[in-house]
């Protein structure tokens, strides 16, 4: 897994709602495809998108192989503190890509 | 022959028989949630889908999952999201696979455990060029 | 003797058939009929384009952007000679391809950035198609965005310009179909689902959906050649960039969309 993009504020005030947005670089290939000699290209997804917010779990995803490549996600969260937000992927062979991004809330 | 003739049931099961593994027996209310979809998708690799549920995301009224069934695709469940009172939003979007024109179906669940659905059609047509 | 005479005439005859046929009266594309890609879209793959978040066109060109400003594995990186106002890089996609005096031939972006890595960085060329050739190939080209496509034919790349147009207008493939009888001839009308586009390539490298990835120009004429159900020339083959040639003249003024969506 390699390119991460990440759109999340910097700044909140207290209670208020913001959007979340995350895309990460990964063929979810569906394990349902033939290459050009008839070959089985063997599944390889991602299985688990969650976001933590000042580590704990605040909201998740789990993806099936009708997840499209390069999945994109939208989502929302209410800032109540200053802390990090971490964005983290998880393969069908349990490895980790993530990236953080400091909230702070004011 | 029979294979024609139950083709059409077989896949509404899919819809019925998915949304009961994940959420069990409990009646699914149709309202309270909107999905956003193109309604005709020009390739079934991406097709944009946005759903919010109506719901104050309180502790004690909020919704805690939300489930993306489609009604043709080789995997029923498209994808599953867990929200929490935090989430301030029931809210979220993606992009998704469609193999070929179908209904989707979007159960969301509340904390209370009654569960709300939309039901959503949509076109998928098919490339002109076929490279295989 | 008439029976040979008849066997000789018949073997003209398939060897006329056998001969690809190119039209070279047949007309170009009005200028001010030029539509981009971009507008045959439906609006939500036009609004994926537009998103600068979400267009996942943006994963290669971060890549790409990221290895234009390292120096490992090359003698100096990219942006230590392009920082400055005269290797300016603004319009370099938007010009490709371009005639390389030193070589004396035709050279693509990609080619010239495989150039600049043999002459410049000590490096060897990427491989065409590669993570690596596309990403620094589509960070190139997105800082041309919006830069009206315009290209020079000197003198000694007026060859090589007849032999894309040639391309451009020849049958080719078991359905007998040339570039120009869709994408000149039959724009705008549907085949199955699809909308039939121009043709430009001022998208490229684009996201398309078809390969739920980053490709080359390289790729879509593959693509399109394997749809005649033609054999399809190598990544990087002289006729496929005499091709971009021909197709970078036909399209000029569009502006670049790198990177673009397209189906």
């Amino acid at each position: 897994m390699s390119g991460i993009r990440i759109a999340a504020p910097k700044t909140a005030t207290p209670g208020q709602v913001i959007e979340l947005k995350a895309l990460i670089q990964h063929p979810m290939e569906s394990g349902f495809r033939r290459g050009s000699r008839g070959e089985e290209i063997p599944r390889n997804i991602i299985k688990i998108f969650e976001c933590l917010y000042d580590d704990s779990v605040v909201f998740q995803a789990d993806f099936f192989p009708s997840v499209s490549a390069n999945p994109f996600l939208t989502f929302h969260l209410r800032a109540t503190h200053s802390a990090t937000l971490e964005f983290r992927w998880t393969d069908q062979h349990g490895v980790e890509s993530s990236q953080k991004s400091e909230l702070t809330v004011e | 022959m029979a294979n024609t003739v139950g083709f059409a049931h077989a896949a509404s099961t899919q819809l019925d028989d998915t949304a009961r593994s994940l959420f069990g027996d409990a009646p699914i209310e149709t309202g309270r949630v909107t999905v956003k979809m193109p309604p005709i998708a020009e390739n079934g690799y991406s097709v944009p889908i946005d759903i919010s549920v109506e719901s104050p995301m309180t502790a004690d009224d909020h919704v805690t999952r939300i489930a993306i069934i489609s009604e043709r695709n080789p995997v029923a469940t498209i994808a599953q999201f867990h929200l929490s009172p935090q989430s301030g939003l029931a809210h979220v979007s993606t992009r998704i696979r469609l193999a070929g024109t179908q209904d989707v179906l979007v159960v969301a669940e509340m904390n209370d455990g009654s569960l709300w659905s939309a039901t959503t059609e949509i076109v998928v047509t098919l490339a002109a060029c076929i490279i295989l | 003797m008439i029976a040979r005479r008849a066997f000789m005439l018949s073997l003209l005859y398939v060897a006329a058939c056998n001969q690809p046929e190119t039209d070279r009266a047949l007309p170009d594309l009005p200028r001010e009929d030029t539509r981009s890609g971009y507008t045959f879209l439906t609006p939500e793959t036009q609004a994926l384009q537009d998103d600068a978040f979400a267009n996942p066109g943006f994963l290669w060109v971060d890549r790409g952007e990221a290895m234009f400003k390292a120096s490992s594995n090359v003698s100096h990186s990219c942006a230590s000679c392009h920082a400055q106002g005269d290797l300016d890089l603004s319009r370099a996609a938007a010009e490709h391809p371009k005639y390389d005096a030193r070589s004396a031939r035709l050279v693509n972006l990609e080619g010239r950035i495989n150039l600049c890595r043999e002459r410049h960085q000590n490096a060897a060329p990427f491989a065409y198609e590669t993570a690596e050739l596309l990403s620094i190939t589509a960070y190139v080209a997105s800082l041309s965005q919006g830069v009206p496509v315009q290209v020079e034919i000197p003198a000694q790349m007026e060859t090589a310009y007849q032999q894309g147009r040639d391309y451009f207008f020849t049958r080719r493939g078991q359905m007998n179909l040339s570039c120009s009888q869709c994408h000149d001839d039959n724009w705008g009308q549907k085949l199955r689902g699809d909308t039939i586009s121009q043709g430009h390539g001022n998208g490229f490298p684009a996201y398309r959906l078809e390969w739920q990835a980053l490709g080359s120009l390289h790729r879509r004429f593959r693509d399109c050649d394997a749809g005649v159900r033609a054999e399809p020339y190598a990544y990087g083959s002289d006729i496929y960039v005499a091709l971009e040639l021909y197709l970078a003249k036909r399209a000029e003024g569009l502006a670049m969309e790198t990177p673009a969506v397209r189906r």
